[in-house]
């Protein structure tokens, strides 16, 4: 018997927002290209429900580069980086070499002698980033309020009109950075903790002073693969819902960080003491950051930052395949 | 798609006669639609109309089950595209793939059988094993099942494409439910009879859902229910589409010809991971994953991953309570207590870990609650705190009496001095993040 079957597809009242990373000079910046993330019309890479525009840009895939080589990253990422783990500039530079599509640079607390880092320290670093690569630049602070109004403030004035990303904005501190924002052409990420309403509320406040929203990336908190992902991903999914049924306020593109949640876990970050079960320790590692960034793609990630140049090989290789309409 | 009550009515015999033990038909009919009643309450519904309303209440997914020797791996029966709409029921199968060409069958199976995880408690393991019959030959893959069955217990995917070859496999299994892969367009007839006389589930594959469904409607007709799927779409873009588009065929039209769980085989796609593609299929809707290479460092992430997007939202993966020892602890090492849910429990772990600190964690069974959310619902008090101490027996392991409780239950230290007779009671700091800087300052190191 003949059968022909009409595949149900979606049609969405609303869309992810659009938004560009980076200036290049003609813009007002240095970076020698932009990132466009978002513009999804529908859910993640269901081509098939939309005629060719729902989904206009793939997922880009950052690299995370610290401003001075990290005191407690596994050594399993020491030996991908090698030596450029000792300078920004040039881990920055590998970053691009290795495929990524932004840079991410986090500020430490202290600098490499102990001593607490300072605004012209940080400063001096994201000039040195940005003259080393020429891909669009994220810069986030320690995660300690004071310490990231401190230094992210004088950057987005050092850095005016690159259209960096900066953070971290979160509900207890967001003011100061998002007036830096405004004030300079920098973007901002909103960080809430896993729940659609806190991210929804996060975007409103931020929106409220001001800030346009094609310059608000949504970071809803990711956790690791074995430590809550579960959480992550079905706040994404519903956010990313959202966003398509029209709630405007949950429809900023979504930034993740697997990189950082996997590699805090002790079946990435350890090889010893661990049972044999777990495997081998190189490839089970690089499989906890890789399979977290994965399952965060299906669930509506725009920018995924990773620590490991493999997992970016490994998540670009999948999102082309995914892109194929 | 279930029926409401007044279209059930119309089926019913409509006499009110009260047998049911409703007072008529049609509230009879509202309790069915709503699932609190049972069709064989009313002893006069005809035979046409009760196959009708058991039609209509099948699930539009079907449970399709493989088993042996006890062990069972059921897919299908899902009723939502995310899991946070209720729940995924039926974690998909995962299936080590074998060949009857290779020398060490026996042993491959055999060490891929013996193979158990630990997660939060949970011993995860592989589900279960694909013996293909790459030579072609009968008696060489009844070898090879008969081979795979002495090395494990597990359950089987036979991978034959003639009906012969596959009928010698089966027979090689008697005694358990193997899923039979499978019928396509050429071989279908003779396969379906394999399978009945087996009655064993059939796997069907065909490339595209209209010949996909054509086939399953024949092989309905020839009397077979247990199906499942194989859209043969293998790269990353297609099968994310095909799988996709068949959970919501089933789901949102009912479509019954593709109401079945799917198979897949990540290793088979051209240029893409087979662990990755894996990961995909867990996430987006297989039933039953086929993985070329047996790899505990690929395993154990896949196995996680499975177990954590099949949580039910409404009830999160809880901790065995109990005592944890964190950095090899001696006598003088802090007693710390926590919650057993999973992600509290982590946090804590996992910050006291990164602090280089020994320390005892003593996790309270408070139900699976965060430790705010456990104490306003009253299952994280001095009581349960206490019992958890005292069941844990750190007590004897420890040279002082002296507790560290989470910042967020200060307001309990006072009770607890009750409950824990002769015990100290410190308040440790309200977020996790804040232990390592705590125990800096409150617990200086001995050891």
């Amino acid at each position: 018997m003949p059968v022909t079957i009409e595949i149900p597809k979606e049609k969405w009242a609303g869309k992810v927002r659009e938004v560009t990373l980076g200036a290049t000079p003609a813009e007002g910046g240095t970076r020698a290209r932009t990132l466009t993330v978002g513009g999804e019309g529908t859910l993640p890479f269901l081509h098939f429900d939309g005629a060719g525009v729902a989904i206009p840009h793939a997922p880009a895939l950052a690299l995370e580069v610290r401003d001075r080589r990290p005191d407690d990253w596994s050594p399993l990422l020491a030996e991908a980086w090698g030596e450029a783990l000792a300078d920004p500039g040039d881990w920055a530079r590998a970053a691009e070499a290795a495929g990524a599509d932004l840079i991410v640079l986090t500020l430490s607390l202290t600098q490499a002698d102990g001593s607490p880092n300072t605004p012209a320290n940080a400063v001096a670093v994201v000039k040195k980033v940005l003259a080393a690569t020429g891909l669009p630049l994220a810069v986030f602070g320690p995660g300690q309020a004071e310490k990231d109004n401190e230094l992210i403030v004088p950057v987005a004035e050092a850095a005016k009109g690159e259209r960096l990303l900066i953070g971290i904005c979160e509900d207890k501190n967001y003011r100061t950075i998002v007036a830096a924002a405004m004030a300079n052409g920098h973007l901002v990420s909103s960080k809430t903790p896993m729940d659609v309403n806190l991210a929804k509320q996060l975007i409103i406040l931020i929106h409220d002073m001001g800030m346009p929203l094609d310059r608000i990336v949504m970071d809803p908190t990711t956790g690791a693969l074995g430590y809550g992902i579960e959480y992550g991903y079905s706040v994404m999914e519903r956010l990313r819902l959202a966003a398509l049924q029209g709630d405007s306020m949950t429809q900023q593109p979504m930034l993740v960080t697997p990189g950082e949640e996997a590699w805090k876990a002790k079946e990435a970050k350890v090889g010893e003491g661990v049972p044999g079960a777990w495997g081998d320790w190189r490839r089970r590692a690089v499989n906890w950051e890789t399979l977290t960034g994965s399952a965060l793609l299906q669930s509506g990630a725009d920018i995924v930052v990773l620590r490991h140049p493999e997992s970016l090989a490994r998540l670009k290789t999948q999102i082309a395949g995914l892109m194929q309409a | 798609m279930p029926m409401t009550g007044l279209e059930i009515y119309k089926l019913l015999p409509q006499t009110n006669c009260k047998e049911c033990g409703l007072p008529t038909c049609l509230a009879f009919a509202m309790k069915l639609a709503s699932k609190g009643a049972e069709l064989k309450q009313c002893p006069y519904v005809s035979e046409a109309s009760k196959a009708k309303l058991e039609a209509a209440s099948a699930p539009p997914i079907r449970l399709v089950t493989v088993a042996a020797d006890g062990h069972k791996v059921a897919a299908g029966n899902e009723t939502v595209l995310f899991r946070h709409e209720k729940t995924f029921y039926h974690k998909p199968g995962l299936f080590i793939r074998v060949r009857d060409t290779e020398a060490a069958l026996a042993a491959r199976v055999a060490e891929a059988d013996a193979y158990v995880v630990d997660y939060v408690g949970i011993k995860l393991s592989v589900d279960g094993f694909a013996v293909e019959a790459a030579s072609g030959d009968a008696a060489r893959f009844a070898a090879a099942v008969s081979a795979a069955r002495g090395a494990s217990q597990r359950p089987l995917i036979l991978i034959a494409s003639d009906p012969a070859v596959m009928e010698a496999g089966v027979k090689a299994a008697a005694g358990t439910q193997p899923l039979l892969y499978a019928a396509d367009e050429n071989n279908w007839q003779k396969m379906a009879e394999v399978a009945r006389a087996a009655r064993a589930p059939l796997a069907v594959r065909a490339a595209g859902l209209d010949k996909l469904a054509a086939l399953t409607d024949n092989l309905k007709k020839a009397g077979l229910e247990d199906l499942v799927l194989d859209p043969l779409a293998r790269g990353y873009g297609e099968s994310l589409a095909a799988l996709t588009q068949i959970r919501r065929l089933a789901l949102k039209k009912n479509f019954r010809p593709l109401g079945f769980p799917v198979i897949t085989f990540p290793g088979e796609a051209a240029g893409a991971d087979e662990t990755v593609l894996a990961g995909q299929h867990i996430a987006k809707y297989a039933g039953f994953i086929v993985l070329e290479s047996f790899d505990p460092a690929m395993l154990y992430p896949l196995l996680t991953l499975r177990q954590n997007l099949y949580t039910d939202p409404q009830k999160p993966i809880q901790v065995q309570p109990g005592v944890y020892e964190i950095n090899n602890p001696n006598g003088d090492a802090p007693v710390m207590v926590t919650t057993n849910f999973s992600i509290t429990y982590f946090a804590v772990n996992n910050e006291v870990e990164g602090s280089g600190w020994p320390a005892w964690l003593v996790v309270a069974d408070a139900e699976g609650m965060s430790v705010l959310t456990a104490w306003a619902a009253g299952k994280f008090d001095a009581d349960r705190i206490a019992k958890a101490v005292q069941a844990a027996g750190v007590e004897g392991k420890i040279r002082h009496k002296r507790i560290i409780i989470p910042g967020q239950v200060a307001v309990l230290s006072g009770e607890l001095e009750e409950s824990l007779a002769g015990w100290q009671i410190m308040v440790g700091p309200k977020e996790a993040v804040d232990i390592p800087a705590y125990l800096k300052t409150m617990w200086p190191r001995t050891n």
